[in-house]
């Protein structure tokens, strides 16, 4: 039963899917609010074709890596400094921590003022919101080596850049992909997130424009596709994770 | 200390001309600017509507994330068959759906306690699930050899043993549910917290925006640590009965 059940969940999935098609058909629910699947299907091509759907998807994306790679290197640097100063640690990591749990995504009027309403704010602002999560991702990794490895590095006489390089760089590689991993989540919801609010650029833009036409199957379609991107990514990373943990 | 250091560099910052005074202003404005809005009777009005918004986003999204999160913890074919479709739209933008909300909800406060609760409702999920698997065997089979009926586990074993990841989850949901529902407001509302921000970025207001910020990411960082820190007291309580 435990093996077929994954098949089973989809089967339920998509008679849901069907059984909409039929209430929607009979008028139970109301085609103005939830169009057909079979109609949203059908809007895709158009998406393709009419909306550069492609340009727009290169767009979201670039952004996301832009910024997730940006709070990836600043944030694993900031982790690593943290973790080498105790004293910085001890008066700044808890200010740290109230960034990650501040909703920093509704400060994007205050961004758009300062970078005006182009590209860079969506990326600074995905930046912005990705880089402590980063930070303290870090930090915790870099506290987890396990200190037997710190005293054989010391036992072999390196110095502080070497043990860097050769014992807590390679042991917290894990969980620095980790915060590579939260730095592109973070980066990708906060890209199109603010597209969609600020209605500039990529896939959240999009959306924002099919639905202030009233082009009801192509906004679900256009969802439907957002969250075919990111479900993407994200089994990306996972696999990307466990391989790497699996190597340890 | 770290407090005062930083405090230092913006106001130097601010001095310095180098960046425009307007967008970051010196701290006697900043102080100003949250003061004023403390002061500001509409800003109450508009905090307690968002605040019953939150409020009824982390309960209806919290309830069904719970509800599910139980059912998906305690079965393995409904874990095995559903799970993966949670985790998987769990990390995707919330807010692309905020239109569609728009259509079911309409243009009022419904939409954003929707908007939160939609928010709020995956990490619970998943939180929940992990907590149910994470509670002892031993324990159920004690329940079942009481004879304990199902809705009688529920109450009796399930949730005092998984009070702190629970706990944990709420905060999670809570920081989520809370961007859904700011978010939603600075789209499209006539009220709210959300609204304010917009109206003083209308007005180049920036002493007046930074203050709502500071009082949003103040009120943020406090149910936060206090969510945390129940969570912790729970983790002594439960590790305290068990020895």
């Amino acid at each position: 039963m435990r093996r077929i059940a994954p098949l089973f969940g989809l089967l339920a999935i998509c008679l849901l899917i069907v059984l909409l098609q039929f209430a929607i058909g009979a008028g139970i629910v109301d085609e103005y609010t939830v169009p057909r699947p079979t109609a949203i299907a059908a809007a895709l091509p158009r998406l393709l074709a009419e909306e550069g759907i492609l340009t727009r998807f290169l767009t979201t994306v670039a952004e996301t890596f832009a910024a997730g790679a940006a709070a990836t290197l600043v944030g694993t640097g900031l982790g690593a400094a943290l973790y080498r100063w105790p004293l910085m640690r001890r008066s700044f990591e808890p200010w740290v921590a109230v960034l990650a749990a501040a909703p920093l995504v509704l400060a994007y009027p205050l961004f758009l003022v300062l970078f005006g309403r182009s590209s860079s704010t969506v990326v600074v602002i995905a930046f912005a919101s990705a880089l402590p999560p980063v930070v303290l991702q870090t930090v915790a990794g870099f506290s987890a080596v396990r200190p037997v490895l710190l005293a054989v590095g010391r036992s072999f006489g390196l110095g502080r850049a070497a043990e860097f390089r050769r014992v807590l760089l390679p042991a917290a590689l894990p969980s620095v992909f980790t915060g590579l991993r939260l730095a592109l989540m973070f980066g990708l919801i906060n890209v199109v997130g603010v597209e969609f609010l600020i209605n500039l650029g990529g896939l959240g833009a999009l959306i924002n424009d099919l639905s202030e036409r009233y082009d009801l199957p192509g906004t679900w379609a256009a969802i439907g596709f957002v969250v075919l991107v990111s479900v993407s990514l994200f089994t990306v990373l996972d696999g990307g994770e466990r391989w790497l943990q699996r190597r340890r | 200390m770290a407090a005062i250091l930083l405090l230092g560099g913006w106001q130097a910052m601010a001095l310095s001309g180098l960046l425009f005074r307007d967008v970051v202003p010196p701290l006697g404005a900043l102080a100003a600017g949250l003061w004023n809005v403390i002061a500001d009777p509409t800003f109450w009005a508009n905090a307690l509507i968002t605040g019953g918004e939150l409020l009824a986003a982390v309960l209806i999204g919290g309830m069904l994330g719970v509800a599910t999160g139980l059912a998906l913890g305690a079965s393995h074919v409904l874990s095995a068959a559903f799970e993966r479709w949670f985790t998987w739209l769990g990390p995707t933008p919330k807010i692309i759906l905020f239109p569609v909300l728009i259509l079911f909800c309409g243009v009022g406060p419904a939409s954003k306690v929707a908007m939160g609760a939609v928010s709020c409702f995956f990490p619970l999920v998943l939180s929940t699930a992990a907590a149910v698997r994470g509670v002892d065997p031993v324990l159920l089979r004690v329940a079942r050899s009481f004879r304990a009926r199902p809705w009688q586990t529920v109450l009796k074993v399930y949730l005092p043993a998984t009070v702190a990841p629970l706990l944990n989850g709420v905060r999670l949901g809570f920081g989520v549910a809370l961007i859904g529902v700011l978010l939603a407001e600075t789209k499209l509302s006539n009220q709210g917290v959300g609204f304010a921000v917009m109206q003083a970025y209308a007005r180049f207001d920036m002493p007046r925006m930074y203050g709502l910020l500071i009082v949003v990411v103040g009120f943020a960082a406090a149910v936060n640590v206090a969510l945390g820190h129940a969570a912790r007291r729970a983790v002594g309580a439960t590790s305290k009965k068990e020895t």
